[in-house]
């Protein structure tokens, strides 16, 4: 790896853990980022010549701290610091330093700096803008690619957000349980919609969007260091790695949509699996289920079957139908209404979901999965009928081509139907 | 004499890596790797999968299972297996027979992402 390389890596994985920190110290995102900036022109600058030092973090915070210490006024609280003689030998210090800094503060330095990205009054795609930006470090112009609008777009809609954060007054004292367990599940919830953006997109678009699941995924394990015993951290953490672990067999090379059952699954990646398998049996010994456990569960028992025909349909039903219990909605039935048509038939699937007629109405998987199984029910007119109100109301030519295929083989299979009666 | 080698990084950089700068760095371990197999001197290797994935028991009477990997400092690292678990319900109960047989210390359970036999010594 170039020095470039290694330095980038670097101030990329001690971004969370520095900005947090000069958070905490200024009380001010546009404060703490600006030190941090500046922090990682002059590591440009030292770490080639000096060689990198051992905490790099601790190195960023210091010299951010000093960098903007003499542009702020030292009007507002701060955390006591060491005499600045201790900071100016940080080669040797420097450890010790980060140890009395942010010992007790580190992991509530991250969640606070990821929690007040996720807040209530910010449209969720101004959450993960944000996260993007300030936690990841992706520049305004990366964020702006990633969700297909310009970059001047982009920049407006971060100042926005930020400056509703400003005015939120995120408290800076350390949270107690209650609070804490109530910022990281808005985290959770928050770094599943980063990894949505990116699992979702389709096309040409899913290439510029991929790195917002693996940005996801390197959260979703930065939270799990700081919370290494919560059972739905762990469950949220294998449901993204299980569900990426299938990235390079999702598209075929024209962009559209390859199902499940139709997957190449020689191209899942093994390693990617174990550890969310890994995972998910280590949270299931808490026994203090909740949904990531459950989808990550469903994403298990899928990503270990060697063929399609080999995946226990009657437990993912099950797992379903705990999944309904804990997070009642209308695409869970649906979901499970798939695994149902597996283990128990298309009748009984077509039951479950024609009662969700109303409420997904206007859901192009609704129509997709209703004429897939009125099709394997034999009534054929009316799966075409609901295979063209898909494609109507698909959101992507991925989505609607799918669709097209699912109607390709419904005539392929009418015509050969027709030819055997004739014989 | 057979040496062990423990490789010792900052997960959080490694985990930053990109795919092709993870590439990269494998593909010139695996050049030292090869040489070392010719020369019939290297035994397995493992990459183990992130702590995040580890749990730890802690050898006291009863047993206490602990999420995350071992985090002491006072002890320090005296040898390891490698065993073929279904699950780590599994791995427990081999570590705690193993327990029994050396009560004091902790067994870190950390699941192998990728394995190489190695090949045969000389």
């Amino acid at each position: 790896m170039t020095d470039t390389a290694w330095i980038d890596a670097a101030l990329t994985s001690a971004r969370p853990q520095a900005v947090g920190a000069l958070l905490r110290y200024f009380r001010d995102l546009d404060t703490a980022e600006e030190a941090f900036q500046n922090a990682c022109l002059r590591a440009l600058k030292s770490w080639p010549q000096q060689g990198p030092p051992r905490d790099p973090a601790a190195w960023l915070i210091m010299v951010g701290r000093n960098a903007a210490i003499d542009e702020v006024r030292r009007g507002r609280r701060q955390e006591p610091l060491p005499a600045d003689e201790a900071i100016s030998d940080l080669d040797d210090a420097e450890a010790e330093i980060a140890d009395r800094l942010d010992g007790s503060h580190y992991r509530d330095d991250i969640l606070r700096l990821l929690f007040i990205c996720c807040h209530k009054d910010l449209p969720a795609t101004q959450q993960i803008a944000l996260a993007l930006r300030v936690v990841s470090g992706l520049t305004v112009k990366q964020v702006a690619r990633a969700f297909l609008v310009s970059e001047a777009a982009m920049e407006q809609r971060i100042t926005r957000a930020k400056g509703r954060v400003a005015q939120a007054n995120v408290p800076f004292e350390t949270p107690g349980a209650i609070e804490r367990g109530e910022r990281l599940t808005a985290v959770a919830a928050m770094i599943y919609l980063i990894f949505n953006e990116g699992y979702t997109a389709s096309g040409e678009t899913a290439d510029l969007r991929k790195p917002l699941s693996e940005e996801a995924i390197r959260l979703a394990r930065l939270l799990l260091r700081l919370f290494p015993s919560e059972p739905e951290i762990m469950g949220l953490t294998a449901l993204l790695l299980l569900q990426h672990a299938r990235a390079a067999a999702r598209f075929d090379p024209d962009g559209a949509l390859i199902l499940l059952e139709d997957q190449d699954r020689s191209l899942w990646n093994q390693p990617m699996i174990a550890e969310g398998y890994a995972l998910i049996d280590k949270a299931m010994r808490h026994r203090r289920s909740g949904p990531y456990q459950i989808q990550a569960a469903i994403a298990a028992l899928h990503a270990r079957a060697a063929t399609p025909e080999d995946t226990d349909w009657t437990q993912i039903d099950l797992l379903y139908g705990a999944l309904e219990v804990v997070q009642p909605s209308p695409i869970v039935t649906l979901n499970r209404a798939v695994a149902v048509s597996k283990a128990r038939g298309p009748q009984a699937a077509l039951d479950m979901i024609e009662p969700l007629a109303e409420r997904l109405q206007s859901y192009f998987y609704f129509y997709g999965v209703r004429g897939a199984l009125l099709m394997q029910l034999g009534r054929n007119d009316e799966a075409r009928t609901s295979f063209d109100r898909a494609i109507a109301l698909a959101h992507s030519s991925a989505e609607a081509a799918h669709i097209r295929m699912q109607i390709d083989r419904l005539m392929r299979d009418s015509a050969q139907a027709r030819a055997k009666v004739g014989q | 004499m057979l040496y062990a080698l423990l490789c010792y990084h900052d997960e959080d950089f490694v985990g930053s890596w990109s795919k092709e700068q993870d590439a990269a760095v494998m593909a010139k371990l695996a050049v030292v790797q090869e040489k070392l197999v010719k020369q019939g001197r290297l035994g397995p290797v493992a990459r183990l999968l992130p702590t995040t994935a580890a749990a730890t028991l802690r050898k006291e009477d009863p047993p206490l299972v602990i999420d995350g990997p071992y985090a002491e400092t006072k002890e320090q690292l005296l040898g390891f297996y490698i065993v073929d678990c279904k699950n780590l319900d599994e791995a427990l109960e081999v570590a705690r027979e193993l327990g029994q047989a050396n009560p004091g210390g902790a067994y870190e359970i950390r699941p192998v992402g990728t394995f190489a036999p190695g090949g045969k010594l000389k």
